[in-house]
């Protein structure tokens, strides 16, 4: 049973780092928590569905076609709203980004109605392979490699690409990347559409497990962003491994302990790791100087 | 807009003897208001004065002190249910259990303030929130709290008196919200909203100056779930039945929006953004009986989209309402209110 907890621990994880990844990258430029990550990623897969499904596509054009609906989002909320606020304290940008998840929300309300549906995959869940006394689905395995392979992307496409080295540049000291020659505006759109791609990603890996309505993302937006929180916002790998951690702690607290209060103890670690290291477990800490 | 020479002049509540005219208007108004009126305003009204009360308290917290809070759905939550059980389990009077809840919201309220005087930031919105999803998540399971059915609500008795309908149940809100509301107006204007104005602006600098962070940074946590507390424990009456769906995340958020919209760091504005927020939310909720633009919707979403979906039009408002007023009127109505006053008074300058 362990073993049991630990793999879908690990699965539900990868979700959870995804999100995650896509919240800090987002952070790391804009200074600013996306909460409108999860309606991005919901919108997107609503897409892939209506493709999929109304419109008879391959998987392959559909889930393409999502995703360059989420990039086209993400770069054209970023456009229209962020860049104008003037006002940027934080609290004036939050509620910017939770202003578009009601919006989003309410567009795929509207749109799609409160009906559950069924995204068709092609990894189904239900195949199941023994590991032992644990077994281990298709669409687990499938969860885990796609993120692996994502994070792998990434590393490399930060480290050895100009437009990620432009990235990171802009994240550390704007002034002086528009000095080098980086447009700045563009690479910010850059980085949300590239972030919403990823949510669009965990919300097309999640939606087989979890049925398909206008809901599916609000739960693990948060746990996303719980774990964001907890590896450290400013760092891409810690937010990854907070969420791998989260994933498998919840679960391993929900077989043992108690299901019910599966959600609550996620919460309850995240403020007590924010109590003893107040800016996430591998990121560093900044102090703020006067 | 004038110029105060000294501090008796800054805490007087009126000027002016014109303004004490519209204030005495407006109390008529207010009195006066549920014989002219039919029934249905009079619980909107009802319903307004508690999310002023909210409002208000948020505002204390968010636009005076500088901190961040999406868990006040949480507190609202406990002033509504240990209203409920004080009145029913204990048999309390009203007024007594009303306050003890609102007090054990404070004290909740201090609890979440304790880990707030290390994080800032998006570190205190994930802090609050977890906290509020979690007070959400243990009343739903607990079944002292009714679990997922919830609890009825008594009959309200008043030293005797059993209000039972909205218009008796709004002459004893409507007195509580003006109370609480120049509580809070006295209360920023002494020592303490100082100390929480400073925190701030820059609360290095306020501890420099000798502010005890810790003490004033819980002390506006508790405060501010004090009220958010009594306005739960209103709610309760006012709505006859509490379940632990009511109190989710999108609540908190309607309650910044509240702030938001109304204007930081003002209760003027607090008391415009309730009003006007309130107004618009239960209006939206009845978006097809628009003359000409319900009849456009419902055809639009017959041919794009589901119809059964059409009330989601009032999320997508709402949802537009905040980024439009953050992106351009980052004071929210009340500065709209003051430029506006500005203009007129400075004209033809």
């Amino acid at each position: 049973m362990f073993l049991q907890l630990i793999i879908s621990g690990l699965s539900f994880g990868s979700l959870y780092a995804l999100i995650a990844l896509a919240m800090v990258i987002i952070y790391k430029t804009s200074e600013v928590p996306n909460f409108g990550q999860g309606e991005m990623a919901m919108i997107s897969t609503f897409v892939a569905y209506s493709l999929l499904v109304s419109y008879n596509h391959s998987y392959a054009l559909s889930f393409v076609g999502a995703f360059l609906f989420a990039a086209a989002l993400g770069a054209f909320l970023e456009f229209a709203f962020l860049r104008r606020a003037k006002d940027p304290n934080i609290l004036s940008l939050i509620l910017i980004t939770l202003g578009f998840e009601m919006v989003l929300y309410g567009v795929a309300s509207w749109k799609w109605g409160a009906d559950q549906r069924n995204l068709p995959f092609p990894v189904s869940d239900f195949d199941i392979i023994n590991l032992g006394p644990a077994v281990i689905s298709y669409l687990n395995i499938a969860t885990l490699l796609i993120t692996l392979m994502l994070m792998l992307l990434l590393f490399l496409f930060f480290r050895y690409t100009k437009v990620g080295i432009a990235m990171k540049a802009t994240q550390q000291n704007a002034m002086a990347a528009r000095i080098n020659g980086i447009r700045t505006n563009r690479i910010l759109s850059m980085t949300w559409a590239m972030s919403s791609i990823i949510g669009a990603v965990a919300g097309m890996l999640l939606a087989p497990i979890a049925t398909l309505d206008p809901n599916l993302m609000l739960d693990p937006l948060l746990k996303g962003f719980a774990s964001a929180v907890l590896g450290g916002m400013t760092t891409l790998v810690g937010a990854a491994l907070g969420g791998y951690i989260l994933g498998i702690i919840e679960n391993l607290f929900g077989g043992y302990v108690s299901l019910e209060f599966k959600s609550i103890v996620a919460f309850g670690i995240i403020v007590l790791v924010l109590c003893f290291k107040p800016s996430g477990l591998f990121a560093r800490h900044y102090v703020r100087k006067v | 807009m004038d110029m105060k020479r000294d501090y008796y002049e800054d805490i007087q509540l009126l000027d002016s003897k014109v303004l004490w005219f519209w204030f005495l208007m407006l109390i008529a108004a207010l009195v006066t208001l549920p014989f002219v009126t039919p029934k249905y305003y009079i619980y909107m009204a009802n319903y307004m004065a508690i999310n002023v009360i909210v409002t208000v308290g948020l505002n204390i917290l968010v636009g005076y002190t500088g901190q961040i809070s999406l868990g006040h759905a949480g507190f609202f939550a406990i002033g509504a249910y240990f209203t409920v059980l004080f009145m029913t389990g204990l048999h309390l009077p009203f007024l007594l259990a009303l306050v003890l809840a609102a007090l054990v919201a404070a004290f909740f309220g201090f609890i979440l303030g304790l880990p707030a005087l290390r994080l800032e930031g998006p570190y205190l919105a994930i802090a609050t929130l977890g906290f509020g999803m979690a007070i959400t998540q243990v009343i739903g399971r607990w079944q002292l709290f009714g679990g997922r059915m919830g609890l009825e609500t008594p009959s309200l008795m008043f030293f005797g008196l059993d209000l039972a309908t909205d218009t008796q149940r709004y002459f004893l809100i409507i007195p509580i919200t003006f109370l609480m509301t120049l509580g809070a107006r006295n209360l920023m204007k002494t020592r303490v909203g100082r100390a929480f104005i400073a925190i701030r602006d820059s609360d290095i600098a306020a501890e420099t100056m000798g502010v005890n962070l810790t003490l004033y940074k819980t002390l506006a946590f508790a405060v501010s779930a004090f009220y958010t507390g009594i306005a739960g424990g209103l709610f309760a009456f006012v709505l006859g039945f509490i379940s632990p769906s009511t109190f989710n995340f999108i609540l908190s958020i309607y309650f910044l929006a509240f702030v938001i919209v109304g204007g930081l760091g003002s209760i003027f504005g607090s008391i415009m953004g309730g009003v006007v927020m309130t107004w618009l939310m239960l209006e939206l909720d009845k978006v097809q009986e628009l003359p000409y633009i319900g009849e456009l919707l419902i055809s639009f979403s017959e041919n794009w989209m589901s119809v059964s979906g059409l009330p989601n039009v009032a999320s997508i408002i709402f949802g537009l309402i905040i980024i439009l007023l953050v992106v351009f009127e980052p004071l929210g109505l009340y500065g709209f209110w003051i430029r506006t006053k500005i203009y007129w008074k400075t004209w033809p300058f």
